[in-house]
């Protein structure tokens, strides 16, 4: 049937007594037809898949246009450093959502969640999580269910396509995700990962798609950090028990609504925004002489 | 959309259109040809001339029509691999007018001489359509066992075919017509739910009136 409301899931979390993961997981064998090992199976390799990528990021990485690559190897020689504002955690998430996203601009393998441009989200804070909490592979790929359902009710009744809805539909849809999932993992119940996910996707919103030169480096890679950071920020909101006064599925109608309002000069094709700017103007040439 | 097009699909970046559609645009051409490709003329259009460098796109398009799927590690090193293999590639801009901004014309030639225009769009998340066949439009995803056939407009070929294909008990998803002028080149495009015996497309082949059948098969090579 696929959900279209976030409520519906929790509805059926409740009247089934499953977690939150496995009403996703259901609905998806339901949806293709397919064994719980199979359904399991398959978000069991993506999260492999995510990990792997992750550890195969080089700081050698350079795009073809040059503008991206190296940050990541930058990250991780300031998590070395003791003088640093925050902590461990968040400079982990940090580095790894840098490192993921050059990955992607590098043309290396990477799995699109929910789109290739926001890429670095949810691993960024899953793969930390993983490591630092010593988590299992198991709660791992649950978090990544409660991740897709989120993302599979924003696709449904709006959108995840910077193209259609801006960046607040790439990045904002990731953050949205991967806020629920670290919730899941830290015990949260599904009104607080509900709202972790309302409160990430709320700070998103208006966000326009504007890369530079049309390609997905510019804002897109620093904005995968902004994105996960945020996850993990709004996720410790809602565990803290602060509620968004928005409800979840009214936050995800508003970013629809917005997304409908953005122009198209906003929307991936690089007329505005960032990519209208002298820089990127000149950029643009240079790319177009080589 | 299913539950594994928003947490996947495992892909080489950047760009789900430009790259992983691309990758999918040169594999569905490759298999339309049917024989191993000797020769292919790469002529970008829209969006995917003007961002396709950055995007990877060229690299993208050679992978496919060597057989590689988007996850495929080796995309980035196709054009080594395509020059190993002594396949002559050649890029350029195509004159496709009101054509879809991702849009790409392969001009292919396979070893024994069998030639195909392909005219295909990249029409978002890692989704494609081919639009036109040797000119005459086509319009089917890839996602289906697809039969394509070129006919002289007249009547009984429709009945040929659909009765064909009823006789192997293969059930047609969808099937759309076009014609060139009346009593002149026609098309059938038929997505089918099952795959369409060998021997069948060899039997369509040999029926007077039928100009050329190209078909796109869901089996791995
Ligand atoms: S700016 Fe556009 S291309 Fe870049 S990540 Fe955001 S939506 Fe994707």
């Amino acid at each position: 049937m696929g959900f279209h409301k976030l409520q519906e899931i929790a509805d059926w979390v409740q009247q089934k007594n499953l977690p939150f993961w496995k009403v996703v997981m259901q609905d998806d064998r339901q949806e293709r037809n397919v064994s719980e090992e199979e359904s399991f199976g398959m978000m069991r390799s993506m999260y492999q898949a995510m990990r792997e990528a992750d550890q195969s990021y080089s700081p050698e990485l350079r795009s073809a246009s040059g503008m991206a690559g190296g940050d990541g190897a930058r990250l991780e020689q300031f998590r070395r450093q003791e003088n640093r504002l925050i902590g461990d955690f968040l400079t982990e998430v940090m580095e790894k959502a840098v490192k993921m996203a050059e990955s992607n601009a590098c043309m290396k393998r990477i799995v699109a969640a929910p789109t290739a441009g926001s890429c670095g989200v949810i691993p960024a804070v899953l793969l930390t999580y993983e490591k630092q909490k010593e988590a299992g592979e198991d709660r791992m790929t649950e978090a990544l269910f409660v991740a897709a359902g989120i993302g599979e009710v924003i696709a449904a009744s709006a959108s995840i396509s910077g193209a259609e809805g801006g960046c607040q539909a790439e990045i904002g849809s990731a953050s949205a995700m991967a806020a629920g999932a670290v919730t899941y993992l830290e015990g949260g119940n599904t009104e607080e990962i509900l709202h972790a996910a309302a409160l990430a996707l709320k700070n998103m919103l208006g966000l326009t798609c504007d890369p530079v030169a049309g390609l997905v480096e510019v804002p897109c890679i620093k904005r995968n950090v902004s994105g996960a950071v945020n996850a993990v920020v709004s996720s410790q909101m809602a565990l803290a028990g602060i509620r968004s006064v928005i409800p979840p599925d009214e936050v995800i109608d508003s970013m629809r609504r917005i997304g409908k309002l953005l122009p198209g000069c906003l929307r991936e094709t690089s007329q505005d925004g960032l990519a209208a700017t002298p820089t990127a103007q000149k950029i643009g040439k240079q790319l177009s002489e080589k | 959309m299913n539950l594994f097009d928003i947490v996947g699909p495992i892909m080489v970046g950047p760009s789900s259109s430009h790259t992983a559609g691309a990758v999918k645009i040169g594999y569905v051409a490759r298999k339309l040809l049917a024989e191993p490709i000797r020769k292919a003329e790469i002529l970008l259009y829209g969006s995917f001339l003007l961002t396709g460098k950055g995007h990877g796109t060229h690299l993208a398009l050679v992978a496919g029509l060597l057989g590689m799927k988007p996850d495929d590690t080796r995309i980035p090193h196709s054009l080594e691999l395509a020059e190993q293999q002594g396949i002559a590639i050649s890029f350029g801009e195509a004159d496709l007018r009101e054509a879809h901004p991702n849009s790409v014309l392969l001009v292919l030639t396979g070893i024994d001489g069998r030639e195909l225009r392909v005219v295909a769009e990249s029409i978002g998340g890692s989704r494609i359509n081919i639009a036109s066949i040797d000119d005459l439009s086509a319009n089917f995803s890839g996602d289906y066992p697809t039969l394509i056939v070129h006919n002289q407009d007249q009547p009984g070929h429709i009945a040929e075919v659909t009765s064909m294909l009823a006789h192997k008990s293969v059930n047609i998803a969808e099937m759309r017509l076009y014609r060139a002028s009346r009593g002149g080149n026609a098309v059938m495009v038929i997505e089918c739910d099952q795959e369409v015996p060998k021997e069948s497309i060899a039997w369509l082949r040999h029926l007077e009136g039928v100009h050329k059948v190209t078909y796109y098969s869901l089996e791995e090579e």
